[in-house]
């Protein structure tokens, strides 16, 4: 078959399952643009900005488990992607970008929107390619998308100059196993390190799981749930391992670290065992490495073998696939139990609820917390909710508990604001039967708010959640605390959202008190369309607890109980 | 890092364009500083081979090479200052030799070590050493008060002792559920 590498490209989506890709089109891949109108099969959604094709493609990556793609052209298309390619990057998260760049003779030259994308990208993708030869193409994107999703997911980027898009070969499709002698992810633990991590969660008496990511990419919440109930070990949970375990399992403590229920970390703290499994002891789970967990003995299990030792030195490293190794050791994890253990992570949890800002008197106020809480119960807790980066995120992560792997999407290694909208318009498309809820704040939504033209041309269905308090809320939380109020660059004016929305065709209602939200729920649900609903919050709210950059993990500001002083 | 060593790193990488600077990218990104980075080909057309010297502890070393595994292109990677292993740098070394007196010392210091003299003119001499990194260092210091007016090392190669090699002939192990099969491995 005489085809074109532009055709080629297509062939290899379509053998790979892509349903769809987002993208924007322009000089150098307009090859590629042109092949699509033979493949229909593959649908493409034309998106407002690149940034924004490359945080669907890493939604509905997160959503899936599948790759996403996201297509640009060269130059400032390919750099438009570089947020969305590192914010993929930082969570594991698998997504193939495919770039245009300027034809062979003229790379080097400073051609017109001659961009080294290659370059750029080469520390903050997996791996990416430049395709020189047309003959390489095919192996090269089947190389893409395996690396992309096998191993530590992560995005991988092919840069495919015009004239090869255009020349043509007799195609075949490289049918057999890819072969790529440096690429071997690990698999399975060894008998001396299963024996060891045995041995060590036979003689634990305050033991703790921390399951982060991993578990999710790799499937194996059953074994983590298995583990957790037969030797009855507390799990506690990092932001993206949220759904591991359902936030209702008794032996289900919550998530950890700098916003995460105190009980997880006080029970981190005092642990005399951490089992790490698929998670990579991130600056904001730890707080002060030297104080961290100090008396435990630590298992850690990823698949990333550099990871191991990393931040926290750890007495058996074991590198596999977290489900492979889970399933390894399973057989032999005696029945245990630890009642002092978990009645001591119980005292703390009621301390906490005693906090929590639910049990105050609102006087008026809405708060951020209630609209999360309320958002949790009307849609039965059972939405896939997309967030954006700040306060609003926390606060989700603390108020709608997750019962089912991959129904939290969030940017939470890079921390990327403007992640929402977008992610959640990729991740309707690998999930169209699920209620999907973009929840956002007032600032990350204006950096990628030009995607609702997207959502309505595609006639995707997202609910949009705005809690609006006009100021970059977590930014403004940290200058309370440790910048003496001074609210520099963060009071924030925003238009008026639903008459945005309404300039989009795009429903819209404005929710300023508490007994609105089931309605604005029913709203959303009422129409086939994208809603955009604006709660308008209190403005100086603050998330408790906190641990503050570089602190122990045991020392948190926390909010107090009613009737008690703030804490000074 | 509070102790600080030499730590040596090698690896086989793939002999590709790019593939040195994806290694290079490695360390200025971690923030590792590098001593030295030699690269050639193996006696695989293939297969480069690299020999990385760090200024690392060696917790830092496993690291390296950790994350050096990571990359696609690096095909095995071994921390070889762990074990016992025979390292060499070579040296070009241009002394002044305009009097007498030079060239007698230059010879004279140049068969205490494993050095020869390469050229020779009435002003300048080239010296060559091929020596572990620590006697080429002491060479150049000796050579210094006569009058050293260019320097070139290559930089560190070193090999592990003994019979464990890095593996180049490394088959993947089949992930995708077929059989080792037959299509060729292009543009290496």
């Amino acid at each position: 078959m005489l085809l074109t590498g532009a055709e080629i490209v297509m062939e290899c989506l379509l053998r790979e399952g892509v349903e769809v890709m987002f993208g924007y089109p322009g000089g150098a891949i307009l090859p590629t643009y042109d092949a699509m109108t033979k493949y229909p099969q593959i649908r493409h959604v034309l998106v407002r900005h690149e940034q924004g094709a490359a945080h669907m493609a890493d939604g509905y990556a997160r959503a899936t488990g599948r790759v996403g793609v996201a297509i640009a052209t060269s130059g400032p298309g390919a750099t438009n992607l570089v947020t969305g390619i590192g914010t993929a990057m930082m969570d594991s998260s698998p997504i193939v970008c495919i770039t245009g760049q300027v034809p062979r003779g003229a790379i080097g030259s400073d051609a017109f929107q001659e961009i080294d994308i290659t370059g750029i990208t080469l520390p903050i993708t997996k791996h990416n390619y430049l395709v020189n030869d047309v003959r390489e193409l095919a192996y090269t994107i089947r190389e893409a998308f395996h690396i992309a999703r096998t191993g530590r997911p992560g995005p991988v980027l092919v840069d495919i100059p015009k004239d090869v898009q255009n020349e043509k070969i007799e195609f075949e499709y490289p049918e057999g196993p890819i072969r790529l002698p440096g690429y071997r992810p690990p698999s399975a633990a060894d008998d001396d390190q299963l024996a060891a991590a045995l041995e060590l969660i036979q003689q634990a008496k305050r033991p703790v799981i921390l399951a982060g990511h991993g578990i999710l990419m790799a499937g194996a919440s059953n074994e983590l749930r298995e583990l957790s109930e037969r030797a009855q070990i507390p799990v506690t949970l990092t932001l993206l391992g949220k759904g591991a375990m359902p936030e209702n399992h008794p032996l289900c403590v919550g998530m950890m670290g700098m916003h995460g229920a105190a009980a997880c970390n006080y029970a981190i703290q005092e642990a005399d065992l951490l089992i790490a499994l698929g998670m990579r002891f991130d600056d904001r789970v730890t707080g002060n490495l030297k104080t961290y967990s100090p008396n435990s003995r630590k298992i850690h299990v990823d698949i990333d073998p550099s990871e191991i030792n990393k931040n926290v030195k750890v007495d058996v490293g074991i590198a596999g696939d977290v489900r492979t190794v889970l399933a390894q050791l399973l057989p032999h994890v005696p029945s245990k139990q630890h009642p002092e253990w978990i009645t001591q992570i119980r005292d703390w949890q009621e301390d906490g609820d005693e906090r929590d800002i639910l049990h105050y008197e609102s006087e008026g106020k809405l708060f951020g917390a209630q609209v999360i809480n309320d958002l949790w119960k009307y849609t039965g807790g059972d939405a896939v909710t997309v967030t954006d980066v700040g306060q609003h995120q926390m606060l989700e992560a603390q108020y709608y508990p997750h019962q089912r792997p991959e129904t939290l999407l969030t940017s939470g290694g890079l921390g990327t604001m403007g992640f929402g909208l977008p992610a959640a318009i990729g991740a309707k498309f690998g999930k169209p039967d699920e209620e999907v809820w973009a929840i956002v704040g007032d600032g990350g939504f204006q950096m990628t708010m030009c995607e609702l033209a997207t959502a309505m041309q595609e006639g995707v269905k997202v609910n949009i959640a705005i809690l609006n308090n006009a100021f970059l809320g977590m930014v403004r939380q940290w200058q309370e605390f440790f910048y003496e109020e001074r609210y520099q660059a963060t009071p924030m004016y925003s238009p008026d959202f639903v008459k945005l929305a309404e300039a989009f065709g795009i429903p819209a209602m404005r929710v300023t008190s508490r007994d609105q939200i089931e309605e604005s729920v029913n709203f959303a649900r009422s129409h086939e369309t994208t809603v955009l609903i604006e709660y308008v919050i209190e403005k100086e709210e603050i998330v408790y607890p906190m641990v503050p950059a570089g602190a122990d993990l045991h020392n948190m500001l926390r909010r107090p109980k009613p009737g008690e002083k703030q804490q000074s | 890092m509070t102790e600080n060593h030499k730590q040596t790193v090698v690896a086989l990488v793939e002999n590709k364009p790019g593939v040195l600077n994806r290694v290079a990218s490695l360390f200025r990104r971690r923030n590792f500083n590098v001593d030295s980075l030699t690269v050639g080909r193996t006696h695989k057309p293939h297969i480069s081979r690299m020999t990385i010297v760090v200024d690392a502890a060696r917790t830092d070393g496993r690291r390296i090479a950790a994350n050096l595994f990571k990359l696609v292109n690096v095909i095995d990677v071994k921390l070889v200052s762990e074990e016992p292993y025979v390292s060499r740098d070579l040296a070009l070394v241009k002394v002044r030799t305009d009097d007498a007196e030079s060239r007698n010392a230059v010879t004279l210091i140049c068969e205490r070590y494993p050095a020869r003299i390469v050229d020779i003119g009435t002003k300048v001499a080239i010296i060559e050493i091929t020596a572990q990194e620590d006697i080429v260092e002491a060479l150049i210091h000796e050579l210094e008060p006569i009058g050293i007016v260019e320097l070139v090392r290559t930089g560190v190669v070193a090999m592990g002792r003994g019979v464990r090699i890095l593996d180049a002939d490394y088959e993947p192990p089949v992930m995708m559920g077929h059989e080792n099969g037959s299509y060729q491995v292009y543009g290496v």
